[in-house]
């Protein structure tokens, strides 16, 4: 099929123009009966050249229904019959009209199935759409298509570009179309050297990965004063991107050290202000996890609604559901062996295996699906640097969380008996404290959080069996680091390795730089051999 | 000096593990070599590497008795020095090979060649010879152990601390050698070992012979360990297990103690992951994973901590235990019992499987005693009555009662 | 804290004490003594992890095997007996994977094994199924370099997933810079290489060439990930070729998702992400990022329906799905059925002999021929993903690709070729004219 071959580079460009030019004249150009009908009914032929070809020729008949045919074709709503040759279009509140001529029909044939699309068509169909909306009244799609046109620079749009600059009003959008233009123009065989030079000034003024990208992709052979403003100009938006980098990694370890310090905060309260031993605390973990999916799977079978609530229903139900096995398992095991922490290593170890094979029991081997909702997913940027919003939830949530703990300890009563029990057990049961229900409380509150640790994480990680013993290592870590029994230890703990960690894995690749971290924290301790922020006075001794 | 050091170490008990030990060591590999397949009480040879692997874990829950049970170092890493000395015969091994492997390259074993290494790293040099890797396996992890122990005990970091630094070095040799280019295999570990001295692995008498040989290191790290602990040595570091401040103050330096007790403990796991390679056939990082050198004080804890015995029966028992729950119609649920097993001992014999006994047995041995004094003196009581009759002092006696 | 409990050093233990415990080892032991082997049954060994870290993918392959022996049992079993599963839990532990071999060999009688997940897991069994002299059928996808006599590899080697899916995205995609991704372990690292010399022969710069490791089970993605976007933005068309190993790749989607990364702008094709994976994650951020294998669940053919039908009937559960592994055992489970019935004998080394030149009809239309390096034909797919976590295929094979056990594109085994029927060797040197090792 050489016409096809022929057809493929300059698809998008073709689409494009003409796809434009049928939107600027949809209302005055009559249809053209015979290759308008041919094209739409090749979309049934089924091959993915087959629906390139009939893309092809839509574009080429420019008749009026082909721009309304390709939006339903990127957006999965385009079906065809393969054996009657026929096409539909089915609209987002479900009612079906033949693709060819627009009239309703009553329904989908059964054999109808959905034009199927590869990366390759998508894009050459997302790239004429999106010049097809250089124009559109809405705001965003403007600046969208110019984004667009800015990686493609395409030339043959610099008319409708440069139209649209002119009559724009919008200052976002305006200098979108601006950068669009100098993307052209950069790329135009025959611009002079002035429009180049002008137009190297506003992507370096952008000075962002794809300004460069764009910078490096311009094919050699320009004029010598083109080719050193575009050097000088890579040379300066490469130093803009090295400091925004060191930028970059400050707040990836940042995410890091919130992600660390979520998962060691239950157990800075177990094992730093409780002294026991609990490997258990992954599984703890894991458990508000398989909570959030619970509360997920509910929800998505009956009130699908709700979704993007989903996370605030798990998190007092995952603190519930963790708190109480917490508290269950204080009172059955672990209160018979206060006094002896290493012996609540072993009970704990057990109590993992057996949660794990457990939760394997119940909900299976495999990862289980817990969606991100709308305000969790995505990302913004913010200069050079992208931010995603469920790094950026987990972070404030983690303060969140930590700011809470650190309130009931200072100011609740049971925070109170809580300090006074770990400080001197013997004198608080003599002021009547009931230390054993404090006991139970403080463990039920560290396993409880960890349920919380849960709900943020199986936003970023599998939730599976496994889950929890992930984390166990790198959350003793912390807390040892950080300093036994200091919460705010804890904190400087998780972000500082979560800092380090970030700096040293660009240089040092992910295993090494983690192996690095371990090493430090061996030798950190020998300096410190009672962590960061150590516990003074005669408590240390006990 | 010797038969000294032997009388002060063998008591009852030890001279019965090293007879039991002994008794094994040589009956199971003769029942296996001599008699015929079908006789009942023929041991096949898969049984022989079984129980020399149960052998081998049981050294190095030796090894971790004689520094928790003993001086009251918990080490979580462990497995780190056994995995080295397996690492140390593991190299032997696959040098052994030689142009017998895949590619049949005379110097370099196969990981290597197909990973495009033109020469071999110089850290492989002298592991051609076996002298020089059965040196290895104890200095590789006695030197780790030493430089650590210099640096955590002289800074005294006890307890808690020193236990998850511990963890923390085992993981970060975990994370090291399962990167393919630290020139160890990575993942896939060494194996696909062909012979040992010029005998194939894989032929029973091998089998037997290595059965024979970690049997035989057992009983001497048994008697290192016992000796190490009926010395003076042993008073002292049982004086820093329970009161480290207070000998110190008295004036020993317990950093050396603690330091020479931690090296040699190392090196004994060492041995122990020497002799584990060649039977089990393969070495690989995850004998480096935290959980690993976990379990093994596991195994300490339920055959009771501080008793050597004990930890060695542990070791035996909870790999049996593993190796009869992962089979058959339970397998899915052999971590129900495994955990479950770890809760109830720690909660009903938290005194280990030996230590229990042993408490029991004093216990009814007093009540033995107890009894028998009892008798002792009705039967005095009586004599002296039937004395005092006689000698007409009775009516006295009546009176006074 | 103090880490204190104060037992005593060990008291004398009496004889008495010693007998009993001498009395315990010596039940223990009885339960050691081999099991009949029942005359009236084959016994099937099933080898995959049941716990531990591997369940995960494991657990799936087991159930296929006990599927699969019960539907055979239900046709009448194989040369008139029955046949028994014998299930074993290895937990993710290498060692523990030979000693389960060797008991499933010796004590349980088994006369063929189907097991095994990663490559480390094989290689610690091969030494066992050599000495025994049994049979094992391995199901996963590999990095090759392998030919054994007593195993048959019924996964993709590398010439029949990764260098397809490379060439699928030269010319289809016109990609011109590749990003090489993978878990630092054997498989990705020889598949790179592979890639690596196949892409320099194809013309590809180094500086065009991108290669990272990462750790098992790594879940902190962002700085790849933006140094991905980075190589991605230097104007020519970048891919990125994913052998990340399962646990890891959720994260890793789930960062590329939030961070923006379309197929249509830097597509991911994947070797080890299928059906399985994908269920623990959603999948509308990642439409049309690709993978490679020799099956997927979406193909639309008879066998394949008629199979899906009766697995989720089997597992009483009606959205459970199908993978390319579980395929492989399919194929390889036929393929031992209609040997052993052709030796008229489950001996091993009949079955051996028997099994190279075995067809089996695979689930995608086709018919899978067992060779003589013991792999086995299979068409290649590359398929993208769509939004309910299945996938649509836009590529396959013309035909069917044969297994090499040797890559072609590595200095070290350029040369070798595995021939079990003829030469009888499995890493006979063509140069030399001698087979290696032994």
């Amino acid at each position: 099929m050489p016409l096809i071959r022929l057809l493929r580079p300059s698809l998008s460009r073709l689409l494009f123009a003409a796809l434009a030019l049928a939107f600027v004249h949809l209302a005055t150009q009559p249809a053209l009966a015979g290759p308008y009908e041919d094209a739409v009914a090749q979309f049934a032929a089924g091959s993915f050249a087959d629906t390139e070809e009939a893309i092809g020729k839509l574009v080429a008949s420019a008749h009026p229904r082909a721009a309304t045919i390709i939006v339903a074709l990127q957006d999965g709503r385009l079906f065809a019959d393969p054996d009657a040759k026929t096409v539909f279009i089915k609209a987002e509140d479900g009612k079906v009209t033949d693709a060819a001529t627009g009239d309703a029909v009553a329904a989908l044939p059964d054999k109808a199935s959905a034009v199927r699309l590869n990366n390759k068509l998508r894009r050459a169909v997302s790239g004429a759409m999106a010049g097809l909306t250089l124009l559109s009244p809405d705001l965003n799609k403007r600046i969208q298509a110019a984004q667009s046109v800015f990686k493609t620079h395409d030339e043959t749009v610099l008319p409708t570009v440069e139209a649209a600059l002119k009559a724009e009003k919008n200052a976002a959008a305006k200098q979108a179309f601006a950068e669009a233009r100098a993307a052209i123009l950069l790329f135009k065989q025959d611009a002079s050297d002035v429009d180049k030079l002008d137009a190297i000034a506003v992507i370096k003024a952008r000075g962002d990965q794809e300004a460069m990208a764009l910078l490096t992709g311009v094919p050699a052979g320009q004029s010598a004063a083109v080719t050193s403003g575009i050097a000088s100009a890579k040379a300066a938006i490469e130093r803009n991107l090295a400091l925004w980098s060191m930028v970059q990694n400050a707040w990836y370890g940042l995410s890091l050290g919130s992600v660390l310090l979520l998962a060691a905060i239950g157990l800075a309260i177990t094992f730093g202000v409780m002294g026991v031993i609990n490997m258990a605390h992954g599984e703890m973990v894991m458990l508000g996890a398989y909570t959030t999916f619970v509360v997920q799977e509910a929800i998505r079978t009956r009130y699908p609604a709700l979704f993007d609530y989903s996370l605030l229903i798990a998190v007092p139900l995952a603190f519930l559901v963790a708190g109480a096995i917490g508290v269950l398992i204080e009172r059955s095991v672990i209160r018979f062996l206060y006094g002896r922490p290493l012996e609540t290593l072993l009970a704990t170890w057990g109590l993992s295996l057996i949660q794990q094979q457990a939760v394997r029991t119940l909900f299976g081997p495999t990862n289980r699906e817990v969606g991100n909702p709308s305000w969790m997913s995505g990302a913004f940027e913010l200069g050079q640097i992208t931010i995603t919003y469920n790094r950026l939830w987990i972070l404030c949530f983690t303060l969140a969380v930590f700011a809470i703990l650190l309130a009931m300890l200072r100011y609740t009563s049971l925070g109170l008996e809580m300090r006074a029990v770990t400080q001197n057990r013997r004198m608080a049961a003599s002021m009547g404290i009931a230390t054993s229900r404090v006991d139970a409380l403080t463990f039920g509150l560290g396993s409880g959080i960890a349920g919380i640790a849960g709900v943020a994480l199986s936003q970023i990680d599998n939730v599976s069996p496994n889950l929890g013993q992930s984390y166990i290592i790198d959350s003793f870590m912390v807390v040892v680091f950080g300093g036994v029994g200091n919460l705010w230890g804890t904190l400087v703990g998780a972000f500082s390795l979560g800092i380090a960690n970030k700096f040293l894995e660009p240089v040092a690749g992910a295993v090494l730089g983690k192996i690095a971290i371990l090493v430090l924290i061996i030798l950190f301790i020998q300096k410190r051999p009672r962590g960061l922020f150590a516990l003074k006075g005669r408590a240390v001794e006990a | 000096m010797t038969p000294h050091i032997l009388t002060r170490s063998l008591n009852r008990s030890a001279t019965v593990f090293l007879l039991v030990l002994a008794a094994l060591g040589i009956l199971l590999p003769l029942s296996n070599l001599l008699l015929p397949d079908g006789s009942f009480l023929h041991v096949p040879t898969y049984l022989i590497s079984l129980f020399g692997k149960y052998v081998c874990y049981a050294l190095l829950a030796l090894s971790i008795d004689l520094i928790w049970g003993y001086c009251g170092i918990l080490s979580l890493g462990h497995g780190a020095f056994f995995a080295l000395g397996g690492y140390a015969m593991g190299m032997y091994l696959m040098r052994q090979i030689g142009t017998r492997g895949v590619y049949a390259n005379p110097i370099l074993p196969d990981f290597m060649v197909f990973l495009n290494y033109k020469e071999l790293p110089w850290y492989w040099y002298g592991f051609d010879m076996f002298w020089f890797a059965a040196l290895m396996v104890l200095i590789v992890p006695g030197l780790l152990a030493f430089c650590f122990g210099w640096l955590a005990f002289r800074s005294r970091v006890t307890g808690v601390y020193l236990s998850i630094i511990t963890q923390a070095m085992t993981y970060a040799l975990l994370l090291a050698f399962f990167r393919n280019d630290f020139g160890f295999g990575g993942n896939n570990g060494l194996t696909d070992f062909k012979d040992i001295l010029g005998f194939n692995v894989q032929a029973d008498g091998t089998r037997a012979a290595l059965f024979v040989l970690s049997c035989l290191a057992l009983g001497i790290g048994f008697l290192i360990c016992r000796a190490v602990v009926t010395s003076k040595l042993g008073k002292v570091l049982i004086a820093i297990r329970d009161a480290e401040s207070r000998t110190r103050f008295l004036g020993y330096r317990v950093e050396s103690y603690k330091l020479f007790v931690f090296t040699l403990s190392a090196c004994m796991a060492g041995v122990a992951g020497a002799l584990y390679v060649p039977q089990v056939g393969i070495i690989n990082p995850g004998e480096f994973a935290p959980g690993n050198s976990i379990e093994a004080v596991i195994w300490v804890a339920v055959g009771g901590r501080g008793t050597l015995v004990g930890a060695a029966l542990g070791a035996i028992v909870v790999n049996y235990a593993k190796t009869v729950f992962t089979s058959g119609p339970l397998a899915p649920y052999w971590l129900f019992m495994l955990g479950a097993l770890f809760v109830l001992v720690t909660l009903l014999l938290p005194k280990g499987i030996i230590g229990t006994f042993n408490a029991w047995w004093e216990g009814r041995k007093e009540k033995d005693e107890a009894r028998d004094r009892a008798q002792r003196d009705s039967a005095t009581a009586a004599a002296a009555e039937s004395a005092a009759r006689e000698d007409g002092v009775i009516e006295r006696t009546m009176v006074k009662r | 804290m103090r880490i204190e409990s104060k037992f005593q050093t060990s008291a004398p233990m009496s004889r008495r004490k010693w007998l009993a415990a001498a009395a315990g080892l010596a039940i223990g032991l009885s339960t050691f003594a081999p099991a009949k082997a029942a005359d009236d049954t084959i016994k099937v060994g099933v080898l995959h992890s049941l716990s531990g870290t591997m369940a995960i993918s494991e657990t799936t392959l087991k159930d296929t095997v006990l599927f699969l022996i019960d539907e055979q049992n239900k046709k009448g079993g194989v040369l008139g007996k029955k046949l028994e599963a014998v299930v074993v839990d290895p937990a993710s532990n290498w060692p523990l994977f030979a000693e389960k071999a060797r008991e499933l060999i010796t004590k349980d009688k088994v006369s063929v094994v189907f097991g095994c997940w990663t490559s480390v897991s094989r290689k610690s069994v091969l030494p066992v199924f050599k000495e025994l002299n049994s049979i094992l059928f391995y199901p996963v996808q590999y990095e090759g370099e392998e030919s054994e006599r007593n195993v048959f590899y019924t996964g993709a080697a590398p010439n029949q997933q990764a260098i397809p899916a490379v060439d699928y995205l030269m010319k289809e995609e016109k990609v011109k810079r590749w990003v090489l991704a993978g878990t630092d372990y054997v498989y990705p690292r020889t598949t790179n290489k592979i890639l690596e010399a196949y892409l320099k022969s194809k013309g590809v710069a180094q500086e065009d060439i991108m290669i990272n490791y990462t750790p098992f089970g790594h879940s902190d993605w962002q700085t790849i990930v933006a140094d991905i976007k980075k190589f991605g933005s230097a104007g020519k068309k970048t891919a990125v070729v994913s052998t990340i190993n399962g646990d890891a790749n959720v994260p890793f989607y789930k960062e590329l998702g939030n961070q923006g990364i379309k197929a249509t702008d830097i597509p991911v094709v994947a070797f080890s992400v299928g059906e399985e994976e994908l269920a623990g994650i959603d999948t509308k951020p990642l439409l049309g990022h690709l993978a490679a294998w020799n099956y997927f669940q979406s193909i639309k053919d008879p066998e394949n329906e008629k199979f899906i039908k009766a697995w989720q009937a089997y597992t009483k559960n009606p959205k459970r799905v199908t993978n390319d592994p579980m395929e492989a055992h399919v194929i390889g489970f036929n393929m031992w059925v209609k040997a052993v019935e052709k030796a008229g004998s489950v001996d091993p080394d009949k079955v051996i002999d028997a099994l190279p030149g075995i067809k089996a009809p695979n689930l995608t239309g086709g018919v899978s021929e067992m060779l003589p390096n013991h792999h086995i034909t299979k068409p290649v797919f590359i398929g993208e993903i769509k939004g309910d976590g299945q996938f649509d295929v836009v590529w396959k094979t013309p035909g069917l690709v044969p297994g090499d056990a040797w890559s072609k594109e590595l200095d070290g085994s350029k040369d070798l070729i595995g021939d079990w029927v003829t030469l009888k060797c499995g890493n006979y040197n063509t140069v030399t004219k001698k087979c290696g090792g032994s």
